[in-house]
């Protein structure tokens, strides 16, 4: 039952391990869940739970788990409430209680740990058996073979109170519904790479004790102390975002929106500008994903020195002719500028740029996406694709003192 | 919830919590706090703000008699500044000015809450308060203190360990991403956002007296809107606390849901809710979300 729940948990992607596993079997070996359904409900979820997003994944898997087990006069079945008073016993022999403060998979040796795999895998194998036999037994389809079969009692019953009852209730509630955030889940990652793009200087006020300089200084002046003050640091990186919204990278707004959360949420950068575009770069460039409000690139490249960091985003996959379409070059100025040549302009006018390309890279290979590469260095929009671009952005820029 | 809880675990204290007679607690936080003192594993709390989340340590600290240490996190904390502070400044004015003898390298080194909370003589709560406002690697720096609970002064080679092993409680807002690791090493609870019931009687904290028919109105008003999906800030209890202040203030009797609701920008602070608000007041909206 133990391990078939933490499987349906994985099977909802919340991410369950050894770790958790061990933190709630030692819980339940402390008599925690004071042997009621109630009481597993509850330390199941503080234990193996460490994210708003995944608790409606735990109410689900808990209903499938336990819902439809059948209330004999208020009652858990006998099976069920053995098995909540034996998991005392059964996790007792590992008392993790002595040095329970790190991560348990730390302290156990290879042995132990293989141990605990292979009950883990003995448990499972039994549960698929009883699969196998044609009752689906937890649930309610009424020839479960704990003989709680009866079709009118299926379901909570709410009449009397007895154990379990709150806990298929609350998680019959689905409470937790708006709190999945699938995209939430990896926008961290994104930030650490964001964070390589650090850069700081000092200016301002005059306010921070220079302690080395103030040593020195002293040390200079016979020991008389010579006070030292200097401007504090500041973030000190302009970052210019272009994002494609065209409608090929439809396929990726789910990992846009989680770069455009990590480019927003990053308080390293001075100036962080983003723009939208559709397919290619032509001239301008849009402040919304509504194509409203353009501006001109000549007017951006006027406005944002060469140290801007310019990165784009986009899946660079798009009809030949477009690459070798025209346009205007300024409002002004009715120059002919193709959209490769944008992109040089673009790259020649930016010390450091990047694009980042949400296509895999075996893709890349013979289409449009290969020659905007030549254009502009562009890297993978993975987690490793994204470090890599964010070392060479900041690769010769060295904060000013 | 009935049950004795057998603890081999040389426990020192009651593991018990049933709240305090002013924190209100339920079945849910209940084990969460006890999975926290018995397995000695930090308590992460997270849930919107206004939710009482700094509250629980306090509580805690109540009901177990112990004395609380508060560590507010801010942007420019860093995890140096919970365990010491080695003052150099003081040092080196005394080698000048003072006639304190600063040979004691140790006069110089203050602890922060951490280390005092290691150092107590008794077990403390101690309170991480808002962990994710610092910088992103914040709480993985603090990993080994926590799992440990010791440190060691590097000035002098001291090392500071936890005799009376402090129950750690850390609040977190909804909004930032915690590390991986450090998620593992917490027991985990998120504070609900108030039911209508709870939240009524939130209010009437703040306002004695209040119309009951009014306020019921209120309650239905506020709690459609935050069933919006598309908010980016669904409003809080301070909000809520904040519009009927304004309502009282008009002497409004009677409030309900229309698009010219007054003082909508008490309840909702960005232009994109306001417009999402108006969407669905006009009746050009997806349907709330009724919780």
């Amino acid at each position: 039952m133990f391990n078939s729940f933490l499987y349906r948990l994985r099977d909802l992607d919340v991410p369950v391990g050894v770790g958790e596993a061990l933190t709630l079997a030692s819980a339940l070996s402390h008599g925690l869940h004071e042997q009621t359904l109630d009481g597993f409900y509850y330390t199941a979820r503080a234990t193996l739970i460490h994210h708003e997003g995944h608790l409606d994944a735990f109410d689900q898997a808990f209903l499938a788990e336990f819902k439809g087990i059948e209330f004999d006069a208020g009652d858990l079945t006998e099976e069920l409430q053995k098995w909540l008073d034996d998991a005392a016993d059964e996790f007792g022999e590992r008392d993790c209680a002595d040095d329970d403060s790190q991560d348990f998979t730390e302290f156990l040796n290879d042995e132990e740990l293989a141990e605990l795999r292979r009950k883990f895998e003995e448990r499972m194998a039994e549960q698929t058996e009883r699969h196998d036999g044609g009752n689906y037994w937890i649930g309610s389809q009424g020839t479960s073979q704990f003989g709680h079969s009866g079709k009118a009692k299926q379901g909570i019953s709410t009449k009397s109170s007895g154990g379990g009852r709150a806990a298929l209730h609350a998680a019959d509630a689905r409470h937790y519904r708006g709190y999945r955030s699938d995209v939430a889940l990896d926008i961290r990652q994104f930030e650490v790479a964001l964070r390589r793009l650090r850069a700081f200087v000092r200016e301002g006020a005059e306010d921070e004790l220079d302690i080395s300089a103030t040593i020195d200084a002293t040390a200079a002046n016979a020991g008389d102390i010579e006070i030292v003050v200097r401007p504090p640091s500041k973030p000190n990186t302009h970052v210019i975002l272009m994002i494609d919204v065209g409608g090929s990278m439809f396929p990726y707004s789910q990992l846009m929106s989680q770069l455009f959360s990590a480019t927003k949420k990053a308080t390293h950068f001075k100036d962080l500008r983003t723009y939208y575009f559709h397919n290619m770069i032509y001239g301008k460039v849009y402040e919304t994903d509504r194509f409203s409000e353009p501006i001109w690139i000549h007017d951006l490249m006027r406005q944002c020195g060469s140290h801007y960091k310019l990165i784009i985003v986009g899946d660079a996959y798009m009809a030949p002719y477009e690459l070798w379409h025209s346009s205007a070059l300024s409002a002004s100025d009715d120059s002919r500028v193709t959209g490769i040549e944008w992109l040089q302009i673009l790259s020649h006018h930016f010390r450091q740029s990047a694009w980042l390309n949400p296509e895999p890279q075996n893709r890349w290979r013979g289409s449009t996406i290969e020659q905007i590469a030549e254009a502009i260095e562009m890297y993978p929009m993975t987690v490793d694709g994204l470090t890599e671009a964010m070392t060479k952005l900041n690769r010769g820029s060295t904060a000013r003192r | 919830m009935t049950g004795s809880v057998t603890s081999d675990a040389g426990f020192e204290g009651s593991e018990e919590f049933r709240g305090t007679g002013s924190y209100l607690t339920n079945p849910s936080l209940e084990a969460a706090v006890r999975c926290a003192l018995v397995l000695k594993k930090p308590l992460l709390v997270r849930g919107e703000p206004g939710t009482g989340k700094t509250l629980l340590a306090e509580a805690i600290a109540e009901a177990e008699g112990l004395d609380l240490i508060t560590w507010n996190v801010k942007s420019t904390t860093r995890a140096q500044d919970g365990l010491y502070h080695y003052d150099t400044v003081q040092r080196l004015y005394d080698s000048r000015f003072g006639d304190r003898n600063v040979s004691d390298i140790r006069d110089y080194i203050h602890m922060g809450p951490v280390g005092r909370a290691f150092q107590s003589n008794e077990r403390v709560v101690l309170l991480i308060d808002e962990v994710d406002k610092a910088d992103i690697e914040f709480p993985n720096d603090l990993l080994h203190e926590l799992d440990r609970m010791r440190f060691t002064v590097a000035e002098t080679g001291d090392v500071v360990a936890a005799e009376h092993r402090p129950i750690v409680v850390i609040t977190s807002n909804a909004e930032k991403e915690l590390p991986d690791a450090f998620l593992r090493r917490c027991i985990f609870h998120f504070i609900d956002f108030p039911d209508r019931e709870l939240m009524r009687r939130i209010v009437e904290v703040h306002h004695r007296g209040l119309d009951d028919r009014l306020l019921d109105q209120a309650l239905e008003v506020f709690y459609r809107i935050r069933g919006l999906e598309r908010l980016r800030k669904k409003p809080s209890t301070s909000e809520l606390v904040d519009w009927i202040s304004m309502l009282l203030a008009r002497r409004e009797t009677t409030v309900e849901l229309s698009p010219e609701l007054a003082d909508l920008g008490t309840l909702l602070k960005k232009e994109q809710d306001l417009e999402v608000f108006a969407d669905y007041a006009s009746g050009r909206s997806t349907r709330p979300r009724i919780r």
